[in-house]
């Protein structure tokens, strides 16, 4: 991906990396002792990732999202107990950009369903960058009605910039095929717990996003339109991006305070992609906690809960005479 | 709920179109110069080409039901999650908005007659922040679907939206999770959903209640789709044909039931609500 600020920024600490690493076979090959050497490299090393990723603005974090290393839905999936990926809408195509599929997770089993970009240009190319055409939607309902049928709880994994705008999809009904993904799963008579992985965009992700627990990276966002869509919509500009990423509120720590998402899972320094196979366990940790949880409910329980829950969320005022009543909730 | 008798509302709807003192318009599809009174008398349609204007949403309800209309969600009004700011506050936006359209917020909703059958009714105005769907818009959709499942009544939404509404970030694009809840339980007991498509119908509103009714009809040339045009012609760098999302090339490509011409509506409603009042208690 072109011009990703955390990309760039790591560039300065490879070079740091890779004279700790020259240092260390020095060390070995050579009879000097480079140790107080290497020690200050590493001390030097330390802070300069504090420094550059400490503390990331909505924007970087935007761009830690889209990051090119950042563990996918099938990094995610890929540490199941197994999965068995299933295909197709069953009408015109199969789209590379939902995986999903019957899978094994600490002895239960359950429907695994994900947004899936590609983590180079070629798979970028056939999975078309995570944007979800209207078959894609359909092979999710189809599968999210098998779940709700078996009696298979479903786990979602989103990370979609929005879903795909193209002439095609628009011809095979977009709008149709996200609403009666959101229908499907309002309906789901078993436990849905989702996870926010990556770049949550519109309503192309909240297809796979009506769950009764959500968890959400601590650099992941989600959003009601890209940054990028918001600045065009409003100001006309798509340059804006950064202001929008700031208004917009949406990072983990703003959706856990607003009650949209459940729980954050917390990112080594420098993001997901510098220790993925830990971020993965306690992911999937916390969803198989969830899932477990939420199996104590019968389905009509979970179907009147998950309405419950979306029917609060909002703020508005209620006028009534003089009196006006805040209610952020 | 506030009763709202015929004189208010008609009152309403002339001021809300803030333009009393003009009595000309101009038709933005054939250029014709419409006197005010013929157009409003043609339920603003052109009188010349049948452009079908953006229509008031008082105005629709006047062209609709009979008698008087109980309006529910009127006392909920919006509230600023975010604390929007760009070059103005979202406060200050919202009233002028208000100003300008006369309305309170992107939707009105209640109950009424229309040809004697007692309906739920909820009419989107493009003119209040482009119909786009906030929490207010959600939660008097939602209010008005739970009503007409505890009254056991029909439910009719005419649609007019740019999608979710920026200034409310996650607030607006939850509402679609909100508004379908609420679908899938009015649809559960057996109750007939429709939904009229009016230009513009896209975004959230689309890919939420608009697509997840029992018929849906639209007005001609109503431009419908999940995108807006400019995003698609940006992502695939050329232009679009003229056709593309309109009311006919939906009908066309499946994903509508029927193009009714606005002076056809009434009735086509009326006939649709007797086929389901045929329908309910005959099946189990």
């Amino acid at each position: 991906m072109n011009g990703n600020v955390i990309v760039e920024r790591e560039r300065g600490l490879l070079e740091v990396e890779r004279r700790i690493a020259d240092l260390r076979s020095a060390n070995l090959n050579q009879p000097v002792d480079f140790s107080a050497e290497i020690a200050a490299l590493e001390q030097k090393y330390e802070s300069l990732q504090r420094e550059l990723f400490g503390s990331l603005t909505p924007w970087e974090k935007v761009h830690m999202a889209r990051h090119p290393s950042r563990p996918t839905s099938l990094d995610f999936i890929g540490q199941f107990d197994r999965f068995d990926e299933l295909h197709g809408d069953r009408e015109f195509r199969d789209d590379p950009a939902i995986v999903a599929g019957f899978a094994l997770l600490r002895g239960r089993a359950l429907m695994a369903i994900g947004q899936q970009r590609g983590r180079d240009t070629k798979e970028n190319l056939r999975r078309n960058f995570g944007m979800v055409t209207p078959e894609g939607y359909r092979k999710v309902q189809r599968l999210a009605h098998i779940a709700s049928r078996l009696g298979l709880p479903i786990l979602t994994f989103i990370d979609t910039k929005g879903a795909d705008p193209g002439i095609s999809s628009e011809e095979h009904a977009q709008s149709e095929a996200i609403a009666t993904c959101l229908y499907e799963f309002t309906r789901a008579r078993v436990p849905i717990v989702a996870a926010v992985i990556g770049e949550g965009g519109s309503g192309g992700a909240l297809a796979l996003g009506i769950a009764d627990f959500i968890v959400m990276l601590e650099h992941a966002v989600y959003s009601v339109a890209s940054p990028e869509g918001c600045a065009a919509i409003l100001w006309g500009d798509a340059a804006k991006a950064e202001e929008a990423a700031a208004r917009l509120k949406l990072t983990s720590a703003d959706l856990l305070r607003f009650g949209i998402i459940d729980e954050i899972i917390a990112e080594p320094l420098g993001g997901a992609h510098r220790d993925p196979q830990a971020v993965i366990a306690t992911v999937l940790g916390a969803m198989s906690g969830a899932v477990e949880r939420l199996a104590r409910s019968s389905p009509e329980e979970l179907r009147e809960a998950r309405y419950r829950k979306y029917r609060r969320v909002g703020a508005w005022q209620t006028e009534r005479r003089e009196d006006i009543e805040t209610r952020v909730r | 709920m506030s009763m709202i008798p015929d004189w208010l509302r008609s009152r309403r709807s002339k001021n809300s179109d803030g333009r009393d003192a003009a009595l000309w318009t101009k038709c933005p599809v054939c250029g014709e110069v419409l006197y005010r009174r013929d157009l409003a008398a043609n339920l603003d349609v052109c009188t010349k080409c049948g452009y079908h204007f953006r229509m008031n949403a008082y105005d629709r309800i006047n062209t609709l039901i009979d008698g008087d209309f109980t309006e529910i969600g009127a006392e909920i009004l919006p509230g600023d999650p975010l604390g929007w700011v760009d070059k103005k506050t979202y406060p200050v936006k919202l009233a002028g908005d208000r100003e300008k359209s006369g309305i309170s917020e992107g939707v009105v909703c209640g109950i009424g007659a229309i040809d004697g059958f007692e309906i739920a009714l909820g009419v989107m105005d493009f003119h209040f922040r482009g119909g786009t769907m906030g929490t207010v818009v959600g939660e008097r959709v939602t209010l008005l679907l739970e009503e007409a499942r505890r009254r056991k009544l029909p439910c009719i939404i005419f649609t007019a939206s740019g999608g979710a509404r920026m200034e409310e970030g996650m607030f607006a694009l939850m509402q679609m999770a909100k508004t379908t809840g609420a679908v899938a339980r009015l649809k559960e007991e057996g109750l007939f959903f429709v939904t009229v498509l009016t230009d513009p119908t896209t975004g959230g509103v689309s890919a939420s209640f608009a697509f997840e009714a029992d018929v849906i009809l639209a007005e001609p040339k109503a431009m419908i789709g999940f995108a807006g045009r400019r995003v698609i012609e940006q992502t695939i760098r050329q232009k679009l044909p003229d056709q593309f999302q309109t009311a006919e090339f939906l009908l066309e490509h499946g994903q509508i039931d029927m193009v009714v011409d606005r002076h056809d509506l009434k009735r086509t409603l009326v006939r649709l609500l007797e086929y389901a009042r045929g329908a309910i208690g005959a099946s189990p």
